[in-house]
Order: C-alpha cells, then structure tokens, then sequence
C-alpha cells in the first residue's frame, strides 16, 4: 500500500526518542502542535507585572480541579451528613485540612487573579479588535466562575452557605411574572434543601467545570490565533523581520516566558500557602465564621453577606431602590454589571489601545471606574448603616444611609465608565504610540 | 512600570487602605464591650490537658462536641490509657466522639433549647470572645436564670462555674457625656469571692479557651509548623527560579 510522505515536522531529534517522535507525528500532531503553541508562538517580549495573571489563573483551575476531586472522594451531598462530612475532612481525613484550605483558598485567589487579569485587559485595550472573541470568552469564563462559586458555597452546609443561597434564589424571585416558580425550579423545592444541596453538588462538580475547561480551551485558542498583546498596546505582528520572519519584538513563548511565568508562579504559591498555612479563614473574608454553625432554617443570622468576590455587585443590588414593590430593578442592575463587560470591545472608539498613550479623560474614568468598583466591594460587606445617615435636614436625602447614598453615586459611576465610552475615548487627546514596543 | 499606571495603582491602593483600616472582621459582633485578649499557647501542651479535662468535667455535661473524638486527644500528649482512665465518662470506646450523657427532649424542658454544639465555637465566636465571655457572668434577679453577661445579653446558659468565679454584680462606677446626654459607665465588681481568686480563675479559663480553640481546629499547630517550611522551600525556589529566569533572558535585547 503506497503512502504519501508527510513533510517532516519533527525536530531533528536522533536516536530512538526520534523515531518514537517520528511514529508518533505520523499519526497526531505532537511536534506541530508544540512548535505552534510554546517553541514557536511568538510573545511580545514587554510583558510586565500584570501579564502573570493568564497563567497564574489556569494554575489555580487546576488545583481547584485536582483539590476538588479528593474532596469529593470524602465529602457528602446530603443535607443531612454534608457538614459533618466537611469536618470529618477537616479532622480525620489524612491531610484532609490541607486539600480543604487548598480549595476554599484557592476559590478567593481565583477571583483575585481573575479580577487582576481583568484589569490588565481594561488598562491596554486588549479587549479592542481583533481581540473581541477573546474577550467576551474571558467574560464567559467569568460567569461561570461566578456560578462555579455560587454553587459550591451551598456544599459546606453552613449558616453562610443556607441563607447566602437562600438570598441569591430569592433575587431569581423577584423576575416579574416567572420569578416565583423560577426559584421554585432552580431549589427543586419550596425551601433549600436536600435536593437543592444535590442539585448544586452536580453543578458544581461536573457541569460548570466542563463549561468552565471548554471555555478556557476557546479562550487559549483564540489568544494563539490573534496573538498576545501588551503593555503597549501596538501589534508586534506588523514588524517582521524580514529575514526569518518572526516578529523583531517577540520571543518564544517556550524557554522565555514558561521560565518567567516559574517565577510568578513561585512568588504567587507563596502568598498562597502563607494564607492556607497562617491565616485561611483570612480574617472572615475567605472563610466566614457563621458558616462553622451548621444549616438551620429556623434562624436567620443577623447580617448576610455573600463572599468578597460578589460584594461589589451585591452593594449595588442594595443600593438601587425596590420599585412598584419588586425587586427586580436592582436585579437587573446587578445583572447589567456583569453583563455589561461583554460590550467592551465596541465601546471603546479611542485610536490607542494603551493606557500608557491615552488621555487625561480616560485615565480619569479608569481611576473612577476602579475605585467604584472597590468602594462597592467594601460597602458590600458590611451593613448600609455603616457610616450613619444623612442629618435629617438634608433637603430630599435626610435621613438616608450615607453608604446606600454612596454605593448609589458609585454605581452610576461603574456604568458610566461603559456608557460614556463612546464619547470620552473619541474626543480624549491621546499620545502618539510607538513604532516599537518599550522593553 | 510606567508613571500614569503606577498612579492609577497607588490612588487605588491607597483608597483600599483608606477604607479598609476600620473595616475589621466582615462579621465582628456588634456588641459594643471590649474584648480581652485570651492567652492563646497551642504549644503549651499541659495547658490544652488541663482545658481538656475543664471541658469534659463541666461543659461536657450539657454540651457536645461531637466533631472531635477521644481519640484525637492523644495529639495533645495524652496517651490512650490516660484517655480511658481519666476523661471517658460517657462512653467506652476511644474512637467515639465526645457526645454529653444529657438527652436533647430533657435539654429542650429545662433550658428552652439545646445547648449547641462546642466543637467548632473558637471558630464561631473567636477565643477573645470566649475568653471574655466566661469572665463576664453577673448576677441579674431579672432573668431566668438568675445570671447575666455583659458579652452575651440575656445568655441563656446559667454560671456554672460561679463557685469558682464568686458572684460579680454589675454596677454604676461613674457617669460620661456621649452626644450630649448622659451615660452611666457600669462595670463588673466581685460580690462574693469564689474559691479561686481573679488570677487563678483567669488562668482556668485560658485553659479552657485554649482547649476550645485547638479543638475547633486540631490541624492549627501542624499547619503553622509545616507553614514555615513550605515558605522557606519556596524563598529558595524563587532565587533559583529568577537565577533561571534571568539566564534566559540574557539573550533578548
């Protein structure tokens, strides 16, 4: 049978390894795919601080994956056994503290880093064409992260877990219309409860983690189709050297930036096992002291507040009033926060991807939107009454929360950072960029 | 870095810090008394044996804990024996977890609820709370009980370890002006001297709350122990990393 010769792509490796590599490559596309990806996929070499954060959070997923998986070898979706299961893990299982202490720390430093690599997009544009797909993949994979949180802070059975699950259904409730049985169909039943605990047990272990791979998988794809950007926001791909044609500011991804992203991940694992091994109730911010009291339907605890990573958008479901009896304003604007990303890329009309070359206006929206954004997540964990009221003979507002008022104020200033795009990225003066990236 | 992001970073910081100095714990109590600090010593082996046997002689009565096991003790230097011959009324496996003898119904009659659980109350309340709060019991003809707490209102649990505490009574020392009006400063006076004086009580106590605090995690002292060698192999590695790194990248110009 005559076979037509495949041109070779193998290295030129000698010996038996090569000729394993050469069987191989015949049949799957070992060395092309590791030259298109690592040895070959050209980085720009002016990657800074902010650029760990990629690589950092597919580390975290996949400690959460492998961490996750022992845990389930010991932990029961029961309502009845779930938290003694969690401390059965805790006590008896061998090194049960330290895979438990590995996941719930890790679900914090996921949304850190994921939070950062956010933020490292909005500050050099990488959002803009032709990184739009990659954006709104990361965007996604932000949803279902979200979900992903939701649906594994029930497991434990606490205080927290219960009446935080129970606060969140209930905001499903407030949809006009279908709301109440909508929340009926996502409990599986009139209260949270057994079934509800199973239900979210099988999200949380298995459908949004095959989303959350899938999505990563595209959101990879898509970065090696379009390229890395950088800190200064200009496209290496328009500078090729003409002789080997490679782009004259990029580097292989592989020795470069696997040896550089080590280093990164070194000085993460450090802040994260200083958290797990010192402090990883991290001071009721990551673990939260009402969830060591098991689930009790019959009593409320005095102040609910769902973990750091959702206070931001919680602030702003407090803050916006509940109309014609419903709250379902707030939802909506809580959705919108989220939502809202995914229309980045169409909003931004500046000429300059980099903050590095833009305007005074738009680094003052930046500034603003940021703040907003941790301002909110403060004011999302503690209650409204916080910094007082109003004195009562304040015109229209005597008497009204100062915090509301605040979390208010910067809530209209969280969205207008996206609705005002258009307008303040167009008439911004901007600086001229760089023919050749900064390094 | 350049300067515009360095900006951005130390105005976002700085509004962080701003904010976060009085934020505190997301779920402090509200109650307005000062903590004392308790004496935590995890170490202290001797110390978490004699909380041990304060708890199973007194709170073991009424409460449970039933998340740590008999057996467990042997991590505090105890030995199976010394287990078995002092600490086991209730049971007479090792392995069981320490469940009091008093029925949940008799429980619900006489006090109006189950006494909750103990297992995990350090992580629940934090040991200053703890450690604050078995000091705080006052007599009060008002409630129930006959006894009060000034970290805890209406407690519904009575002193019982008023014979070794004595009676405090609380009472006006004083006056102070807050917002304008006036405010009488109360605060906790020995009535009737108990067999222990302050000082011994206040050590039995730490006992105790040391105990509670251990028990709420048992993997505290090995998880700070291992803690400091994880960290010290990773300060190594991150210099043999950046060595690496910088090899690398010798050639990229």
């Amino acid at each position: 049978m005559a076979s037509i010769p495949k041109p070779a792509v193998s290295p030129s490796v000698d010996g038996l390894g090569g000729k394993i590599l050469g069987w191989v490559d015949d049949r799957f596309p070992l060395s092309a795919l590791y030259k298109e990806h690592l040895s070959e996929y050209y980085a720009p070499k002016n990657f800074n601080l902010w650029y760990y954060f990629g690589s950092l959070a597919l580390l975290i997923l996949v400690m959460q994956i492998v961490t996750g998986i022992f845990l389930t070898m010991n932990y029961k979706p029961d309502a009845k056994f779930a938290f003694a299961s969690v401390e059965y893990i805790m006590r008896d299982v061998s090194w049960g503290w330290l895979i438990r202490y590995m996941h719930s720390t890790g679900a914090s430093m996921f949304f850190l880093v994921v939070y950062l690599h956010m933020m490292r997009g909005l500050m050099y544009g990488s959002y803009r064409k032709p990184r739009e797909l990659l954006w709104i993949f990361g965007c996604m994979i932000y949803l279902a992260l979200m979900a992903e949180a939701f649906f594994g802070y029930l497991l434990p059975w606490g205080q927290m877990s219960y009446w935080g699950a129970q606060v969140i259904i209930n905001l499903f409730g407030a949809i006009p219309f279908i709301g109440e049985d909508l929340a009926v169909w996502i409990r599986g039943d009139y209260n949270i409860g057994d079934a509800t605990l199973n239900r979210f047990f099988a999200f949380h272990v298995i459908a949004i983690p095959m989303v959350l791979l899938g999505l990563v998988a595209a959101h990879l794809v898509a970065l090696h189709e379009v390229g890395s950007n950088n800190p200064d926001g200009i496209e290496i791909k328009q500078n090729i050297d003409p002789v080997d044609g490679k782009p004259v500011d990029g580097i292989p991804f592989h020795p470069y930036y696997t040896v550089k992203d080590l280093v990164g991940l070194v000085v993460f694992l450090a802040v994260f096992t200083a958290i797990i091994f010192f402090a990883p109730e991290m001071g009721g911010y990551f673990l939260e002291g009402p969830n060591f009291v098991p689930a009790d339907p019959l009593v409320t605890p005095a102040h609910i507040a769902p973990v750091w990573y959702f206070t931001p958008f919680y602030a702003m479901l407090r803050a916006v009033p509940s109309m014609f009896g419903s709250q379902f304003p707030g939802v909506a604007v809580m959705g919108g926060a989220t939502l809202i990303l995914f229309t980045l890329p169409w909003l931004d009309r500046g000429k300059v991807r980099s903050v590095r070359y833009r305007g005074p206006i738009y680094k003052g929206f930046l500034t603003a939107f940021i703040a907003s954004f941790l301002v909110l997540g403060y004011l999302g964990v503690v209650p409204t009454t916080v910094w007082g009221q109003l004195p009562k003979n304040v015109p229209l507002l005597g008497g009204v929360d100062t915090a509301t008022l605040v979390s208010r104020i910067l809530t209209v200033v969280y969205f207008s950072f996206f609705i005002l795009m258009p307008w303040y990225t167009k008439i911004d003066k901007e600086k001229p960029e760089p023919t050749r990236v900064t390094y | 870095m350049k300067t515009p992001i360095k900006k951005l970073l130390v105005t976002t910081l700085l509004a962080l810090v701003f904010l976060g100095a009085n934020a505190g714990p997301a779920f402090a109590n509200s109650e307005e008394v000062r903590l004392d600090t308790a004496p935590i010593n995890l170490r202290d082996q001797a110390s978490l044996q004699r909380g041990a046997k304060i708890f199973i002689n007194n709170c073991l009565n009424c409460h449970n804990a039933q998340f740590m096991r008999y057996s467990h003790l042997t991590q505090i230097g105890l030995t199976e024996d010394q287990i078995k011959q002092n600490l086991m009324f209730t049971t007479d496996k090792i392995a069981d977890s320490l469940v009091t003898a008093l029925d949940p119904q008799d429980a619900k009659d006489w006090f109006g609820k189950v006494p909750p659980d103990l297992t995990l109350v350090a992580r629940v309340r934090g040991s200053d709370w703890l450690y604050t709060y078995l000091r705080s019991y006052y007599r009060d003809d008002t409630s129930p009980t006959g006894w009060n707490n000034e970290v805890f209102k209406n407690v519904g649990m009575p002193h019982v370890l008023h014979d070794l505490q004595g009676t405090q009574v609380l009472s006006k020392v004083g006056e102070k002006t807050v917002h304008g009006h006036t405010e009488p400063v109360m605060k906790l006076t020995l009535d009737k001297p108990g067999t222990m004086t302050a000082l011994a009580y206040d050590a039995y106590v730490a006992d105790l709350v040391n105990y509670l605090t251990y028990m709420g995690e048992p993997a505290r002292p090995q998880r700070t122990q291992l803690g400091v060698i994880v960290l010290f192999f990773l300060v190594l590695a991150f210099f043999a990393t950046l060595w690496l790194k910088n090899e690398y990248w010798k050639d990229v110009k």
